[in-house]
């Protein structure tokens, strides 16, 4: 019996077990994909918003402004990379001007500290490669870049460290609740909890109704990115977005923590939750909007592109109640999700306490985890006595972002395990550069099939029927007949 | 720190090569390095024939003309050192290295030679829209997949993009049992060898759609299929056009881009054609002491020019370690549009050059033209030229004399 089971593992789901694993208490981690982070925190803008956006009084502007003071720390604690680079909303007209000025006034509201309203001259001195067209900006310096996935991974292995449960490939299909306990199952297995959280994402409306809440749904609204090579990484330092107008809320440019340059998302919200796919049209207009905001984007240096799915609510807000006995939703976390998701692990356990829950610290608990980019930060005298104790230190697999077989070999053994070839690339960054993994993925689907005892076709790209090859050639069967 | 003459980074065919004629040209302190688990480079997995026809007038595989040159490196007792990557190079020749026994170590070079290779363009630079499932390789990597790691990476088969390697890549694949169901080129010719297409493609009946790209990529966990659309003049996709074709792997085969992330820690100057250094006849970037050489330097067809321009990079690296000059000049190498580019792109000789170029499109009755303002002071007639077939001319001092720069024109009788 465990006393609280979380339903989703992403940074949501995450930061909550993490921050429950302070107390006594039984946890497991229910998630149905193969691996953590693999819904809207691995495909996010990545920023922590300084929390100008979200309306005086709610929920969303409370918990951003919070989680965003948190944020630093708590990166720190769990070796997540974190910069706080300061973000800038650019403006090209009155209406801009206007918009911008209520933004300031919001969120001096909401608590956010040290807005500025910039000057063209000013905010040229800070960014030079911005549009010389823009003529107003609100400049926020408590504004933040982090590695979105790599907070959830963290923080689920930390919570593991402190003794909880994860389960993947766990996709609940039936809750009942047993009077003092919750039965949660998948259909072939079944975990009791006395607590249930629910921080599915873009399904905890329908986790919601197997506990009979039909209170809100859950809209699945798509956002479209363009990653670009490390060479244009350096062309802005803050995250520069577009004031919001009628036309939507616009592109933002941004560097991300590992040195490139993103930019994204569209805005489109789409039927169906499962449509991952990128459209000829929606990133055409990220191209077009990021080449106004910025100068010297170019999409010849593209790396990827992909697209991450907003569970947006039908409340507006973040949807974070009690609706039955010892269950509790954290629904409807749209941005700035990732940024108020310390402040909203905080408030979950709190309504847990409300609930019943009893909260006692756990004396053996560890806050702070080894940073799995510990290797690549050391330095050179510390790298070659790493190597001397263990030589797959110096032998390097992923030649594009230089990260040795043991970084590799150290994240495969480190909780939660990956299992494929994208979880290994979330880990390590191997596979993310240039050549997105044509010469290394090979060695890498060599190394998780050894590490795991399993034959190299089943190894998967990220879990379900993704598998890399399927089956051995001619030769190769030949050869093993004879 | 390690002193050592010559450095040589990367050892596939190029670095090889350059090996061989810088100790046969006297340098005996030199050290090959390279990052994979043997020397070689790509050719272990080019396990097809046609290899050395015009170096030893023989048809070979990839592994059989590496292992001439592996060979010859044994027996001269050529230093090397396997699984080791080379971090950083500094513009004053310091090498940053490392491995599993040594660790992170540097060395003191007098002269490197880069020959590090090409790398394949992945899908992310083509931006295709749609999902992003299991299934979808550079051609290169499958090749790794089924000839070194003898797994299949798919059965039904299309393939972008008409490069040589996508297009032995179609033959292999079929060989093993898959159906290659097409092969999508963008450009209204293919940038592969025209034996590669006959002997590849048409041999096994397999199609060849020019003017064709890939516009949409289906399937959530594994390929399901790709939408292809016939593209215009701009190489716009034209909407009535398309058309889905069930498969599960979709091979990339869209270009190669030579990889000098280490050529560019060395302050070298890079060609913005090419990809590759910029350099003189003698294969010295504009870093003194810095040469290049292979496919790092201009992506090659043929391996076999790949070992003569090698060991023109390292004869006279040696040459530069002991200190031998010639009489100097400088004729800066310029080019139409239609020429895309040359190497090498400057003269600092006085000495008989091979000037070698691609064009940017298919040309049938064409004079090469080398102009000094409007003065030709070089010509040749060719019947046809095509981007996938590297032309050379060989010019001589004469043509040269007193002459600071050379234009290479294409005239074209017939587009
Ligand atoms: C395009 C985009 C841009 C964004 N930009 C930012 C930003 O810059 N800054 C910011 O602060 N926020 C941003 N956000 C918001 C932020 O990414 C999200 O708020 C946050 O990631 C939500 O985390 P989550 O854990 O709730 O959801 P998810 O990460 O989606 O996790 C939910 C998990 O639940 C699992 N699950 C679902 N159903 C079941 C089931 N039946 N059984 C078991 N498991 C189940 C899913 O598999 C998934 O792993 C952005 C979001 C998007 C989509």
């Amino acid at each position: 019996m465990y006393d609280v089971a979380v339903i989703g593992a992403g940074v949501v789901g995450a930061m909550i077990a993490r921050t429950l694993s302070a107390y006594r208490l039984k946890l497991c981690i229910l998630e149905k994909q193969s691996d953590v982070a693999m819904g809207a925190s691995s495909a996010n803008s990545a920023i922590v918003h300084a929390g100008f956006d979200a309306k005086e009084g709610s929920l969303k502007a409370k918990l951003n402004v919070r989680g965003a003071q948190m944020m630093a720390q708590v990166c720190s604690e769990l070796g997540v990379k974190y910069i706080n680079n300061g973000s800038l909303v650019i403006g090209f007209n009155e209406e801009d001007e206007k918009t911008v000025e209520k933004l300031y006034y919001r969120g001096i509201a909401n608590g956010v500290e040290g807005l500025k309203i910039l000057s063209p001259a000013e905010m040229q001195a800070i960014e030079p490669n911005i549009s010389k067209n823009a003529t107003c900006a609100l400049y926020a310096p408590t504004a933040a870049i982090i590695c979105p996935y790599g907070l959830t991974i963290a923080a689920v292995g930390n919570a593991m460290d402190n003794g909880a449960d994860l389960k993947l490939d766990f996709e609940v299909t039936d809750i009942q609740n047993r009077g003092d306990y919750y039965e949660i199952s998948n259909g072939s297995e079944t975990v009791k909890a006395k607590y249930v959280v629910n921080a599915a994402g873009l399904y905890s409306d329908a986790i919601a109704r197997l506990v009979g809440d039909d209170s809100f749904h859950i809209t699945a609204r798509r956002g479209e990115y363009i990653l670009m090579d490390k060479e244009l990484g350096s062309l802005i330092s803050t995250t520069v977005f577009r004031t919001p107008s009628k036309m939507g809320k616009g592109i933002l440019v941004t560097p991300t923590v590992d040195g490139n340059l993103l930019t994204g998302p569209t805005s489109l919200d789409i039927g169906d939750k499962e449509d991952k796919a990128t459209t000829a049209e929606g990133l055409a207009l990220v191209m077009r909007e990021s080449m106004e905001n910025v100068d010297g984007v170019r999409f010849q240096q593209t790396i990827t592109s992909f697209c991450g799915l907003r569970a947006v609510g039908s409340t507006g807000d973040f949807i974070i109640n009690v609706p039955t006995d010892r269950f509790v939703n954290v629904a409807g976390i749209e941005s700035p999700g990732l940024s108020a998701s310390p402040a909203i692990a905080e408030y979950v356990v709190e309504l847990l306490a409300s609930a019943g829950c009893a909260l006692e610290k756990n004396p053996d608990y560890i806050a702070t985890r080894e940073a799995l980019h510990a290797f690549r930060e050391a330095s050179i005298e510390e790298k070659n006595e790493i190597i001397k104790k263990d030589p797959t230190y110096g032998h390097i697999i992923c030649r594009c972002e230089t990260v040795t077989e043991g970084e590799i070999l150290a994240a495969i053994r480190t909780n939660p395990k990956p299992r494929d070839l994208d979880g290994v690339k979330r880990r390590t960054r191997a596979q993310m550069g240039r050549c997105q993994g044509g010469f290394c993925s090979p060695y890498i689907v060599e190394l998780l099939a050894k590490e795991m005892g399993v034959p190299y076709e089943s190894i998967t790209k990220f879990g379900g029927d993704s598998v890399v090859n399927v089956g051995k050639t001619k030769e190769d069967r030949e050869h093993e007949a004879n | 720190m390690k002193q050592i003459d010559l450095v040589i980074v990367g050892g596939g065919p190029a670095g090889m090569s350059a090996a061989i004629a810088a100790y046969e040209s006297g340098i005996r302190n030199l050290l090959i390095l390279e990052r994979d688990s043997s020397l070689g480079g790509i050719l272990q997995q080019c396990i097809h024939n046609g290899f050395g026809l015009h170096r030893f007038g023989e048809e070979l595989t990839g592994p059989e003309y590496a292992w001439r040159y592996e060979k010859k490196v044994k027996e001269l007792n050529i230093p090397y050192l396997l699984n080791t990557m080379v971090l950083d190079i500094s513009p004053d020749k310091v090498v940053t290295a490392t491995n599993g026994e040594d660790g992170i170590f540097t060395i003191q070079a007098k002269a490197v030679i880069l020959a590090m290779g090409c790398r394949e363009r992945s899908k992310g630079a083509l931006n295709i829209a749609g999902t992003r499932p299991a299934g979808i390789y550079s051609a290169g990597t499958a090749q790794k997949y089924v000839n070194l790691k003898g797994y299949m990476p798919g059965k039904n088969v299309v393939i972008l993009g008409s490069g040589d390697i996508g297009l032995i890549m179609a033959r292999r694949m079929t060989l093993e049992g898959a159906k290659v169901h097409a092969v999508c080129e963008l450009m209204p010719y293919s940038g592969g060898l025209a034996r590669n297409i006959e002997q590849c493609l048409n041999d096994f009946g397999i199609p060849l759609r020019l003017s064709h790209t890939v516009v949409e990529i289906h399937g959530k966990e594994r390929l399901t299929g790709v939408t292809i659309a016939k593209v215009d003049e701009c190489r716009r996709p034209i909407p009535e056009t398309r058309e889905y074709i069930p498969c599960d792997t979709l091979l990339l085969s869209v270009g190669l881009i030579p990889e000098n992330e280490l050529s560019k820690t060395a302050s070298v100057t890079l060609d913005r054609i090419t990809n590759g250094a910029l350099v003189d006849q003698d294969r010295q970037t504009e870093v003194e002491g810095i040469y290049a050489c292979g496919n790092v330097l201009h992506v090659h067809d043929l391996v076999d020019f790949v070992s003569e321009e090698a060991e023109i990079a390292g004869k006279n690296a040696a040459a530069y370690i002991k200190g031998e000059t010639e009489e100097k000049t400088s004729v800066a190498l310029s080019t139409d549009g239609k020429i895309r580019y040359t190497v090498p792109q400057r003269i600092t000789k006085k000495k008989e050059v091979a000037v070698f170029f691609r064009v940017a499109d298919v040309y049938r009755n064409v004079k090469i033209l080398v102009k000094d303002g409007d003065r030709v002071v070089y010509s040749k007639k060719k019947i046809k030229v095509a981007p996938g077939e590297m032309e050379c001319v060989t010019l001589r001092p004469e043509h040269f004399e007193g002459v600071d720069g050379l234009r290479f024109e294409l005239e074209v009788q017939e587009a």
